[in-house]
């Protein structure tokens, strides 16, 4: 192949409109969620982010049979699911991952049901596996505005963010709303989650929300620096996984979290203070030193 | 007097009034406290692991809601005067998540978060203020390290020196010299003397009955219930200790050194057998 040639077939996606619309929305909503895994990470959310993105599967399900908004959908769903977790967890005396378990458990075996027995047009496979080849222009807008609040948020107000994953105590003693503050980071967990389930499914959207976050922790120590970093990833993951599953013909969610893994896995050997072999390196330097 | 210190003259008091807390468990963790600060003054609060100490922490702070009973801080709830920034809390070194990626003036940075505007911009003063608070606790060299790079005293003077930037004029610290090294307990008891002298009111808690008396003006004493309270000299005597700390406080073997206390009897009773 001329040099030519190689770059007409690597240029071949941009050829498809719905390879574009493909690899913009999963750059989209891999910022978003990578914007949101910073603090998923931070604040311990990781149980509480799969949750959420299970638990959003029956409000969609129901906003579909009734031609709503998919996002309407989910947020109600997950305001519920946060409601009932904290209701179970103050009224029995079972540990908060037993009731997250089974209250997200519950809704998305719920939502799986709603969806097999209520004919829409949603598929059951989009839910599960995502489908970001095949996203609708109606969707990709939900999830361009979704995308601009969640920035809009936390870039107003990521620093009472950070004081509330970081000590919520100190938080409400100088006089900051930690109720609003907990529930505006779910409020954009529920949204990112839904964004996140058209993309790769809400097998992965876990993923999403806290492998970029946990990769940019092992790079920085420092929030502000983690803020860009985890976006970054999240993006280009997302698109780079679209584009290569023009050619792979393969699952466009499972290439996507892939890829991530491995940026996360490259981090966790190399980091240059964080990772393995530097730590390797100190631990050799200090036995050196040492008489 | 320092410019860190609270501009507003004496604290507002502090009153404690007849303050019962239930868990939901069942678990009633303070009965009927009633106690008024009412005086720029250090309190020591003692007790063993689980009489309250840290339960009553939480209701002063407004964290939690007594059962029965309220809190109210210059004659109005906690609420008003968190809004006002005037109380600050320097956490127990359990309590902080120390992998977290911030630095050292971001920390005392966010003593000063309450008194920012909406978008939460550090102006001049704040800047300043973080500066004079951590020369002020001998940390101005660490400014940028990441907090879990310091050690256990020095952990401890970075909360203090939130607490120094917010201008609290009410302080509670929890177990503030658990895990330091006594050039730091005298660093952070120096602290709280001119807090005092700058008319603040701190309460502290502390395992470490030893240093009560030698820089707490009253002490607290809670076994579930308020067993004594008032100045040092009259109620850090051996009976009180012996009531909050039931048979667990032992006596020092005679000749060990000991801060010079109120009266012998209670320098005697001074144990550390309650400590966990």
């Amino acid at each position: 192949m001329t040099t030519a040639e190689i770059a007409a077939l690597l240029a071949e996606p941009f050829g498809y409109g719905f390879m574009i619309k493909a690899i913009a929305g999963g750059a989209a909503v891999g910022a978003l969620c990578g914007l949101l895994s910073c603090f998923v990470t931070l604040k311990g959310w990781s149980l509480l982010g799969d949750a959420l993105s299970h638990a959003v599967v029956p409000g969609v399900a129901i906003a579909a049979i009734f031609g709503l908004p998919f996002v309407a959908g989910a947020v109600v769903a997950g305001v519920f699911a946060v409601g009932a977790i904290g209701f179970v967890e103050r009224n029995s005396l079972l540990k908060n991952d037993a009731v997250i378990g089974v209250v997200f458990t519950a809704m998305f075996a719920l939502g799986l049901f709603l969806i097999s027995v209520f004919p829409s047009n949603l598929r059951l496979t989009t839910i599960l596996f995502g489908n970001l080849l095949g996203v609708a222009d109606a969707d990709l807008w939900q999830v361009a505005a979704v995308g601009a609040l969640a920035v809009g948020i936390v870039a107003l107000k990521w620093k009472d963010l950070l004081l509330f994953c970081f000590d919520a105590g100190h938080a409400r003693s100088i006089g900051l709303d930690t109720r609003l503050l907990h529930g505006v980071l779910l409020g954009l967990l529920s949204l990112a989650a839904v964004a996140a389930l058209q993309a790769v499914g809400a097998l992965l959207v876990v993923a999403m929300l806290i492998t970029p976050g946990a990769t940019a922790l092992l790079l920085t120590d420092r929030f502000g620096r983690m803020l860009v970093i985890a976006p970054a990833l999240g993006a280009l993951a997302a698109a780079l996984g679209a584009y290569a599953s023009f050619f792979l013909d393969g699952s466009t969610g499972g290439l996507i979290v892939a890829l991530q893994t491995a940026i996360f896995f490259v981090a966790f050997l190399f980091a240059p203070r964080r990772g393995v072999l530097a730590g390797r390196r100190r631990a050799a330097a200090a036995a050196e030193a040492a008489p | 007097m320092s410019s860190t210190d609270p501009k507003s003259g004496p604290a507002p008091v502090v009153r404690v009034d007849d303050v019962t807390v239930a868990y939901r468990s069942g678990t009633v963790a303070l009965e009927g406290v009633s106690l008024t600060l009412d005086r720029p003054s250090i309190c020591g609060l003692v007790g063993m692991n689980g009489a309250g100490k840290s339960t009553l922490f939480k209701t002063i702070m407004g964290f939690v809601e007594p059962t029965r009973g309220k809190v109210s801080i210059g004659g109005r709830p906690v609420s008003a005067a968190q809004k006002e920034n005037i109380v600050a809390y320097v956490p127990q070194a359990e309590e902080v998540d120390w992998t977290f990626p911030v630095s050292v003036a971001d920390v005392v940075m966010m003593g000063r978060q309450g008194r920012m505007g909406f978008l939460r911009m550090p102006g001049g003063t704040d800047r300043r203020l973080v500066a004079e608070s951590l020369a002020r606790v001998g940390m101005a060299d660490f400014a940028d390290r990441q907090i879990g790079e310091l050690s256990g005293g020095q952990r401890k003077r970075v909360f203090l020196a939130r607490a120094l930037a917010q201008q609290a004029s009410i302080l509670l610290l929890d177990e503030p010299f658990t895990g330091v090294d006594v050039r730091t307990e005298e660093a952070i008891i120096a602290i709280l003397r001119d807090l005092r002298a700058g008319g603040a009111i701190v309460l502290v808690s502390t395992h470490d009955l030893a240093t009560v008396p030698a820089f707490c003006d009253s002490v607290a004493m809670v076994n579930r219930r308020l067993v004594a309270f008032g100045p040092v000299a009259t109620t850090f005597t051996e009976a009180n200790l012996s009531r909050a700390f039931g048979g667990t406080l032992h006596r020092f073997l005679p000749g060990h050194g000991l801060p010079a206390g109120p009266d012998a009897a209670a320098a005697r009773g001074l144990a550390l057998g309650a400590a966990g």
